[in-house]
């Protein structure tokens, strides 16, 4: 397969996510350096913490310090990895490795010997204490030598706006040169003014900074601020909400687009294969949802062996998977053909029982060697998180699918249209009895087509068990959508699969605001037995004698 | 020529002996069960009946899947839906007469409409408390869908695995908007907790062989009809659209009157099936609209022999007791053995039991006879899917 | 020769259903052991969940014979496979009663599995422990409910959420599956809610289907609902099989666990199992067990558990607890009751006590609901949930909610001579039901 093999991951926008891993790797100018004394006495704090509440006090005690040294234990702590030992109360930062953990001091990193798990006490965290750490560390970053990192710290007060950070702020934004990094500080500054006491005419220019943002987060903020500001300002910020809340109105229909032809490349996915085992040759394939499921489980092993011996690829576990799924479907798959189908042509209602069969067998197969609960499949990092353009935001893993399922989707076509095999594939399906005068082995046509789509169909479960449950279900849940998408499109066209996948995919996310996700699918379907009453052979209907044969 | 005419009278004389055998469990089955003292040899016990009651009804809903697949082409993927509306009217007359019994003694909402606050009975439940009014439903609803829907498709000619694709479409709508709570049908858990029917409390040894007498006794009266039927110049006609549907409409018969007639009865049959079901089992949910009950079906009817009588009846009784037995004996394996048999009997019994049997006892004829054997009304290839050759 | 063939024509249907009448008729062996049944899917869309409880079900059975069994027989498990064909879990419960013989049934996972079983274990008098958390409004003579009932569970997890270490959470969005469960519990939720000052607008309920996989629009509904400029929390009710899908999209959109924490009442260890949880550390469940609880009884389940499944990462789950719970109530009751006649149990069982695995004690109370703490969790890096909260005592299954209207008033109360399973308070009358 030579499909959209990403050779670099595309960096994303720096998220506020990013934010804690690297705050343990910089290493900062010593500005304010406070007595190392001071700093060891309030990591002290955290063994003798009684609750959550005490933590949190303990974190901005720390914080107070203003030492940026404290932002590796406060990381380490908001991961749950700082400890107590409890024989002295000392306070380490500990890797876990099965029964034992090795130490490392919380402020210098230096390795500090071992311990077996029972005589460590972990500094137990909830989500006010790990928002709390987020909310300091933004303004204890703030001075980094790393343009992300400041940024990022920027984010990190914005949305959680403090007013003890506006005058770190505005130490930072007097330094700056960076502009975007720049401009990011100012909004963060102005978030926090607005949770000051600060006067009205600099909360009034903060309103206009953050209503040119035009973003959810503004407006949450400008809302919250809203409820209890004085009269003046609430008109103001009344009226930025609404400018805001018109902006986001128009991205909501291109945001309603991309999540239709997100789901619609899912549907295309799931549906591709059966284009050709059913569409093309007649197989009423009830075991096509198996093929999706055996690629979603080749890549779970093929995932397990990667993390076996050699995790460092992890990453491009799904690259690898690609070929090793066609291959175990379409061994599958040309089984079933040469095993089963292959006595069946010219009575396809008996593909349906024997195939029927072959899923039942199939998803029993599974669930005996997987196991019946769900595998985790990994998603790589290239594949994990999102960005925004302007207020669409696009997740990754989206992004990837649609380019896939589109790779894919073109590849067929130019097997099907430009190649030989293409060419006897379309040649046997259409007149078995002359292709066969002709000298094509119809018989080994037959196998390999049903390979094709069996493969394809194990590819689409790669790209599958990156959205959803790797279980013996998995292909359950695709058949029947898998079935509508091609009828609808018209049996036998794979341009038909596309549009029907696209169009199905777009109805059914703009039905779903109005009509709710239940509603929505039993309008989709009603508008498609409607819809084949008006094209009783879908949207593209094959011509001619071939039809009524 | 005479051994034809044996052999028709003879497939007669077998439909005769079912429905004969039928009317006779109906008499001797409540007998046993009731009459006989548990001790004897004899005695029939309660879950047999019940098992037994509900293979009936299943027996019944390939009856009416077998006559609009295998004597007029269409291959319906979606009479589980027909056969759950059934049950969804009989169900809802069944709830009505718990009556002030329910839980929360609320005389006229049912116990699930009482918890989610419902304040009033929605309009399609009202009626329902008569069973005239149930009994109605449960042949029109399911009729009436029927023929709307195959009004719709048939006129428009909407043929093999587009038809069949279109009523997977029909039943999973059904399924999803059964589940909806705001239906007001019970949602996921459907309606249960039945008390009576028509006076008798439905848990009571008499009203269960009651009701599987009428099993047996409709599914006999059935078998009459659908016999009837394909006997009849309607049923050379479905015969003829089944297997040359533009032909028959060139020599000027219009196919879509007599494939609505026969959907709409299969439908009803369908329905009738779910209405004796729902009391016998105790519970209807939407569970029962499930693309993949209604592929069942067509798995029974095609096992047993399709366009054939008997076939169907078989079939249903044969898969659903291999079914059981095999959830028992085998819980972890026998997927394994139920995939197995359907890929064997579609490998080496094409027409299915009955019409292996039926080779095989004409095969022998002709080797004492001498006369070549002709197959009943087994179609000759698979029509209904015309997409391939 | 046409008498003959007519002959064995009919001997052969006659025989054929005889025979097959006779199989299913016929009643196994009975050595002298005790038989219990096990009702789980083995297969279909709930074997994912339902198959590790008949595994948690064949290793107590086999614990409890290594101690020596109970009345001095050895116990047997009789397993069947409904399937997670609801009418099919009616026909295996009367086999099991009526043909297998068994002295009780553990099994049933959805709500609509268990009201399908209902009335043959009415009729045949026989014993359902039932291990999962369910929506409530149910008291059966024949049930025993081990699982969390919605103040089990639902209305502690939404406590801690208003409080301050919750989040002081004000705006909720009750997210879930459309079927009864979460319908039943979001509307104990609303008037809860409601109840503490939270108005309408604050609300935001949201229903999908089954299996449901495509969560781009809801995922970013909750973000819209959530930037409104109060703390926002979501409680999800949704089922099993649409978790992963959900949770992925929530991690890929960034909706973190201190911005807009998601409280979950069907996840537990055996779901978080097929995902990565790294991006959803600090989002929450309710449960009344974690397998990280840190007690001596749970460290020894856990051992025995992964010895039995031969596999050392195998993780425990809440309703594996529950019939922990359920098993060692039944064998107690039993020994009280010194038979195991369900008629003598079910007197028996009402007030035994056994040791639960998070540290106390569970009693089986008069209303067939048990007692239970109430832990709520916050999701690790590495699939287990920590314990941040916990009730500071046992709370006790209510079977009819006190904030839903019509259930209020009624109470549930198995021991003689009250004997009911719906008695109103208000009306001094043992509900509608005429039997038991």
């Amino acid at each position: 397969m030579t499909i959209s093999a990403p050779k670099y991951p595309a960096s994303p926008t720096i998220l506020v996510a990013a934010l804690l891993a690297v705050l343990t790797l910089v290493v900062f100018a010593p500005s304010v350096r406070a007595d190392e004394a001071v700093v060891r006495a309030g990591l002290a704090k955290f063994a003798t913490a009684k609750g959550f509440g005490e933590v949190e006090a303990a974190v901005r005690e720390l914080a107070a310090t203003g030492d940026p040294a404290v932002s590796k234990p406060l990381a380490a702590l908001s991961e749950g990895n700082l400890y107590v030992r409890k024989s002295d109360a000392a306070v380490f930062i500990a890797t876990s490795n099965g029964e034992t953990l090795s130490l490392a001091d919380p402020l210098t990193g230096a390795e500090a010997g071992t311990a077996k798990a029972g005589e460590m006490a972990k500094v137990r965290v909830n989500n006010a204490v790990r928002g709390a750490i987020r909310a300091v560390s933004g303004s204890l970053t703030l001075g980094s030598g790393d343009a992300g990192v400041r940024l990022a710290a920027a984010n990190a007060i914005f949305s959680r706006p403090d007013p003890n950070t506006i005058d770190a702020l505005d130490a930072a934004i007097a330094k700056e040169t960076d502009a975007t990094v720049k401009a990011r500080m100012q909004i963060a500054r102005s978030s926090s003014v607005l949770a000051s006491d600060r006067s009205d005419e600099e909360k009034s220019a903060a309103i206009k900074l953050i209503s040119g943002l035009g973003s959810r987060e503004a407006l949450n903020l400008l809302t919250s601020f809203q409820s209890n500001a004085p009269d003046r300002l609430k008109e103001e910020a009344a009226s930025a909400i609404r400018s805001i809340n018109g902006t986001l109105m128009a991205w909501d229909v291109a945001q309603n687009v991309w999540y239709g032809i997100s789901l619609g490349s899912v549907l295309l996915l799931a549906a591709i294969g059966l284009a050709i085992t059913f569409g093309v040759m007649g197989v009423i394939n009830m075991a096509h949802g198996e093929m999706v499921m055996l690629g979603a489980y080749t890549t779970f092993a093929v995932q397990e062996a990667i993390r076996a011996t050699a995790p460092g690829l992890l990453d491009y576990s799904l690259i690898a998977a690609l070929p090793c799924a066609f291959v175990v479907a379409a061994a599958v798959g040309i089984a079933v053909e040469r095993g089963i189908i292959r006595f069946l042509y010219g009575r396809p209602l008996e593909t349906l029982l024997a195939t029927w069969g072959v899923s039942l067998i199939l998803q029993q197969a599974v669930r005996t060697i997987f196991g019946p609960t769900n595998r985790e499949v990994a998603n790589p990092s290239w594949m994990s998180g999102g960005f925004e353009i302007g207020q669409l935001a696009i997740t990754w893993n989206r992004l990837w699918i649609v380019a896939f399922s589109l790779a894919v989707f073109a590849l067929l076509l130019l097997i099907s249209n430009r190649s030989a095999w293409g060419l006897q594939m379309r040649a046997v399906t259409q007149n078995r009895r002359m292709a066969a005068s002709m000298g094509i082995r119809t018989p080994w046509v037959d196998a390999f087509t049903f390979g094709l789509g069996s493969g394809i169909a194990g590819i689409a479960g790669v790209a599958l068990s990156q959205i959803g449950n790797v279980s013996p279900n998995l292909g359950q849940g695709y058949i029947i959508d898998s079935f509508m998408v091609v009828v609808f499109g018209g049996v036998g066209n794979l341009w038909g699969t596309l549009l029907g996948a696209m169009s199905l995919g777009i109805a059914n996310k703009f039905l779903e605001p109005y009509a709710g996700a239940v509603l929505g699918k039993i309008i989709v379907l009603v508008l498609i037995i409607l819809f084949i009453q008006k094209r009783p052979r879908g949207l593209f209907a094959l011509k001619g004698r071939a039809v009524e044969a | 020529m005479i051994a034809a005419r044996l052999l028709k009278n003879g497939i007669d004389r077998r439909i005769a002996a079912t429905i004969a055998l039928l009317v006779g469990a109906a008499v001797l089955v409540p007998v046993l069960h009731l009459a006989v003292p548990e001790s004897s040899p004899f005695h029939i016990p309660a879950h047999a009946v019940v098992l037994f009651g509900k293979y009936l009804c299943y027996a019944l809903l390939a009856l009416a899947l077998d006559l609009v697949w295998g004597y007029c082409g269409i291959l319906s993927l979606g009479h589980g839906a027909f056969f759950a509306l059934g049950g969804y009217a009989m169900g809802m007359y069944l709830m009505r007469q718990i009556g002030d019994r329910g839980v929360y003694a609320n005389p006229v909402l049912p116990d699930f409409m009482v918890f989610l606050n419902w304040k009033e009975l929605p309009w399609f439940w009202h009626g329902f408390d008569q069973f005239w009014f149930a009994a109605a439903a449960i042949v029109l609803v399911p009729g009436a869908l029927a023929f709307g829907f195959g009004w719709l498709a048939f006129r428009s000619r909407v043929t093999g695995v587009y038809l069949s694709i279109i009523t997977q479409a029909l039943t999973y709508a059904l399924l999803l908007a059964f589940f909806r709570n705001d239906m007001g049908f019970g949602g996921n858990n459907g309606l249960t907790d039945f008390k009576d029917i028509l006076g008798f409390p439905v848990q009571a040894p008499a009203t269960r062989a009651a009701l599987f007498a009428a099993t047996a006794l409709a599914l006999a009266a059935f078998i009459a009809v659908t016999a009837m039927v394909v006997g009849s110049k309607l049923g050379k006609l479905m015969v003829a659209v089944r297997d040359a549907e533009s032909r028959t409409r060139f020599v000027g018969w219009r196919p879509e009157h007599i494939k609505l007639f026969a959907f709409t009865l299969s439908a009803v049959m369908a329905g009738i099936a779910g209405a004796l079901y729902v009391p016998q089992v105790g519970i209807i949910n939407p569970s029962e609209f499930a693309p993949a009950n209604s592929i069942e079906v067509v798995i029974w009817v095609a096992i047993g022999g399709r366009g054939t009588i008997l076939g169907p009846i078989l079939g249903a009784m044969l898969v659903n007791w291999t079914k059981s037995w095999f959830t028992a004996a085998l819980p972890d394996f026998w997927l394994f053995a139920l995939g197995a048999l359907f890929v064997a009997v579609t490998l080496f019994l094409p027409k299915g039991v009955i019409g292996m049997w039926d080779q095989w006892r004409a095969a022998r004829r002709s080797r004492v006879d001498g006369v070549v054997p002709a197959i009943g009304t087994q179609p000759r290839q698979s029509l209904g899917t015309e997409a391939a050759e | 020769m046409f008498e003959v063939k007519k002959y064995s024509r009919r001997l052969a249907g006659a025989v054929m259903i005889a025979g097959s009448i006779a199989f299913t008729g016929s009643v196994r062996a009975e050595g002298d052991t005790i038989k219990i049944g096990v009702l789980h899917s083995l297969s279909g869309t709930m074997a994912i969940s339902e198959t590790t409880l008949k595994d948690a079900m064949l290793m107590l059975i086999e614990e409890q014979n290594k101690k020596g069994g109970v009345l001095g027989k050895k116990l047997e498990a009789v397993v069947v496979d409904p399937a997670s064909d609801w009418p099919l879990f009616a026909e295996k419960a009367r086999d099991l009663i009526s043909k297998d013989k068994v002295s009780a049934v553990f099994g049933c996972w959805t709500s609509v599995s268990r009201k399908s079983v209902l009335p043959v274990f009415a009729e045949l008098d026989n014993l359902l422990f039932y291990p999962v958390q369910y929506e409530g409004e149910e008291s059966q003579r024949n049930v025993f409910y081990t699982g969390a009932a919605p103040n089990q569970q639902a209305i502690p997890a939404v406590d801690y959420l208003m409080s301050e270490d919750g989040g002081s959470v004000k705006r909720w969005v009750l997210a879930g599956t459309d079927y009864v469960y979460p319908q039943t519990t979001n509307k104990i939720l609303q008037a809860y809610l409601k109840s503490k000052g939270v108005a309408d607008e604050d609300i935001m309920v949201n229903y999908t289907p089954f299996g449901h996989s495509d969560w781009q629009t809801i995922v970013s509904d909750i973000k819209k609902f959530g930037s409104a400029g109060k703390k926002t929390a979501v409680v999800s009710t949704i089922n099993g099989d649409a978790n992963v899908p959900f949770y992925k999209e929530l991690a890929n959109q960034g909706i973190k666990a201190e911005d807009i924490p998601v409280v979950a009442f069907s996840v537990g260890e055996e779901e978080l199992a097929g995902l990565d949880t790294a991006p959803l550390v600090g989002h929450l469940t309710a449960w009344n067990y974690f397998q990280s609880v840190e007690t001596p009884g749970n460290a020894e389940f856990i051992k025995t558990w992964r010895a039995f499944a031969k596999n050392d990462k195998r993780v425990t789950n809440d309703p594996m607890e529950a019939h922990y719970i359920g098993f060692n109530m039944w064998v107690k009751a039993v020994e009280k009751a010194g038979t195991t006649d369900p008629d003598a149990v079910i007197d028996a069982i009402v007030g035994v006590s056994v040791p639960n695995l998070s540290g106390g004690y569970s009693t089986m109370m008069p209303n067939h609901h048990i007692t239970k703490p109430v832990l709520i969790g916050e999701i690790q890096a590495d699939g287990q949930m920590e314990t941040v909260w916990q009730t500071s005592g046992l709370v006790t299954g209510d079977e009819w909610s006190d904030y839903l209207p019509e259930s209020k008033n009624l109470i549930a109360d198995w021991r003689k001579p009250m004997s009911c399973g719906n008695f109103n308070v208000a009306t001094g009358k043992c509900g509608g039901q005429s039997t038991n």
